[in-house]
């Protein structure tokens, strides 16, 4: 039994057995002129198609294992804290939950403010109906899907809140495209369907510096007060290039080097908010007859008895 | 390094040289001139930059060390491959971790984690030195590099801040009243926002590095 090769150099002719014979039989060179193969197993030949092949398949199974381990364990945090975050971004519209940063424990004291100040959240149709089988929520977490769908299809969300002050605010989420990718944020309107408390932006990819600036305290806080109503319709805000007149009720400074950011902000609120045009008629028409003189006072009132009743 | 004996001791003048080089004579962006293209996209602020910096310091160092882990066993036919899978692995378990721990700073980074793949550094590193080196060299070079990346990235995030935004690490340092608006004299220079005032900012690097470093000037 032999299982040794010996190959010649001079025509290249494999001869197998315990050794080299004494001349080659093809070219009749010499022993010497034999060099003994590395048996196959020994030393693989790491640039076979066979070896690359195995070592591919063997090194893309780990690394999957390995990411999709990561992935699974990681995955409750991350939810979390995208979850925490749409709490946080829902409170800031209307100013509250600010003291995140100095919370010791931020979820707990998200979840708590938002409890405590967001008293009702329910889904509206496009043609103003409202829909309560549906959890607001949840529509947060894939607002893009409800945004590609045909108008008549949508479920849009809407969170009502009372704020400390027991200022009522009806939050609608808005959801468009930025420069480089999605840019989103949370609209809070006044009882009246056309004062704006307060707004948050948020982006994925906006060049900092310039169209990230929507995310600032700074750039968000011109929105307040401003209107979103004319004649009873959604005309939602413009964002002037050069600076918007201050007693324009219409209009905020757009973003310097922000240009097609500033752009993509006031297509998603005029896209968002419109809408949301036939359920505001519906709310302001239903108002008119019913409560169309009631004061401030009075939500301040029902405020209070609300948290007497909380206490006891 | 191949010659690195078995007893050496992890921290040995050779191995410190390893680590120290890369912070200032051959400093990957103002001496290799690797790794430009991110170091103009995420120095705008300096939070950002920092945490870029860190993180490409963890992937450099790692996967340094584990290819030279398995520097053996790779096909050269698609070692390319090889690493790209090891750094893009790295680069997104980077990713998830900073999406699960440090949520904001996360959302802050955002594209630019994954674009820690495209950086020539890692890829450099690794076809340069940890291919023919031991792991703890290779892990030493790799987070070397990382570092003397991340003080270029620092030094450019913290000129580009002051100067562009007049913040730093998000804190205001030139008091609002300077601001022209505000009735003040002072406007900030949009230009060091933008990527090409970034280029002339590593170029102004690059220029007081070397003349610091005589060494560094290439003969005429």
């Amino acid at each position: 039994m032999s299982n040794k090769k010996f190959k010649c150099t001079v025509c290249g002719y494999v001869h197998e057995g315990d050794s080299a014979p004494a001349t080659c039989p093809v070219c009749g060179a010499p022993a010497s002129k034999f060099e003994q193969e590395k048996p196959q197993g020994a030393k693989m030949n790491k640039n076979s198609n066979l070896y690359i092949i195995a070592y591919a398949s063997i090194m893309v199974i780990l690394v999957a294992a390995v990411l999709t381990y990561a992935s699974l364990s990681l995955a409750g945090r991350q939810n979390e804290n995208v979850r925490i975050e749409k709490m946080s971004d829902i409170l800031r519209s209307i100013g509250e939950g600010t003291e995140a940063d100095k919370a010791p424990d931020k979820a707990k004291y998200i979840t708590e403010e938002y409890n405590k100040y967001i008293t009702d959240s329910y889904a509206i149709n496009v043609a103003g109906d409202r829909i309560d089988s549906v959890d607001a929520f949840k529509l947060l977490t894939n607002l893009k899907a409800e945004y590609d769908k045909a108008p008549a299809d949508r479920l849009l969300p809407v969170f009502v809140s009372k704020n400390a002050e027991g200022v009522v605010s009806y939050i609608i989420p808005v959801w468009g495209k930025g420069l480089w990718g999605p840019i989103w944020g949370y609209v809070a309107l006044a009882s009246d369907w056309d004062t704006i408390n307060g707004v948050v932006f948020d982006h994925k990819s906006e060049t900092p510096g310039l169209g990230a600036e929507i995310a600032t305290a700074h750039f968000q806080a011109q929105f307040k007060g401003k209107k979103i109503l004319k004649d009873g319709k959604v005309v939602a805000i413009i964002v002037q290039k050069g600076g918007a007149a201050d007693d324009d009720p219409y209009a905020v400074d757009a973003l310097s080097g922000g240009t097609l950011t500033s752009h993509g902000l006031q297509n998603m609120l005029k896209d968002c908010l419109s809408d949301y045009d036939a359920y505001i008629e519906k709310q302001l028409a239903a108002g008119l007859t019913t409560d169309s003189v009631q004061p401030a006072e009075t939500v301040a009132a029902a405020d209070s008895t609300d948290s007497l009743t909380n206490n006891q | 390094m191949s010659e690195v004996k078995e007893k050496e001791p992890l921290f040995s003048a050779k191995n410190l040289k390893l680590l120290t080089n890369p912070f200032s004579q051959e400093n990957p962006i103002a001496v290799q001139i690797l790794g430009i293209c991110s170091a103009l996209a995420v120095t705008a602020k300096l939070k950002p930059a920092f945490v870029m910096a860190l993180s490409v310091m963890v992937v450099t160092g790692f996967s340094s060390m584990i290819i030279s882990l398995i520097r053996k066993g790779i096909p050269s036919r698609i070692r390319i491959i090889v690493q790209l899978v090891v750094v893009a692995a790295l680069v997104i378990l980077v990713d998830q971790i900073l999406k699960a721990y440090v949520y904001d700073v996360s959302k802050q980074l955002s594209v630019f984690v994954g674009l820690i793949i495209t950086n020539c550094i890692i890829m450099g590193r690794i076809e340069a030195f940890a291919l023919g080196n031991k792991p703890w060299p290779s892990f030493l070079d790799g987070i070397g590099n990382g570092i003397g990346y991340g003080i270029v990235l620092i030094i450019l995030g913290f000129f580009r801040e002051l100067l562009g935004a007049g913040t730093l690490w998000g804190y205001r340092i030139i008091p609002e009243s300077w601001y022209v608006a505000n009735g003040g004299f002072y406007e900030n220079n949009a230009l060091m926002l933008l990527p090409p005032m970034a280029l002339i900012g590593v170029g102004l690097i690059i220029w007081v590095h070397r003349s610091f470093n005589k060494n560094l000037i290439e003969k005429k």
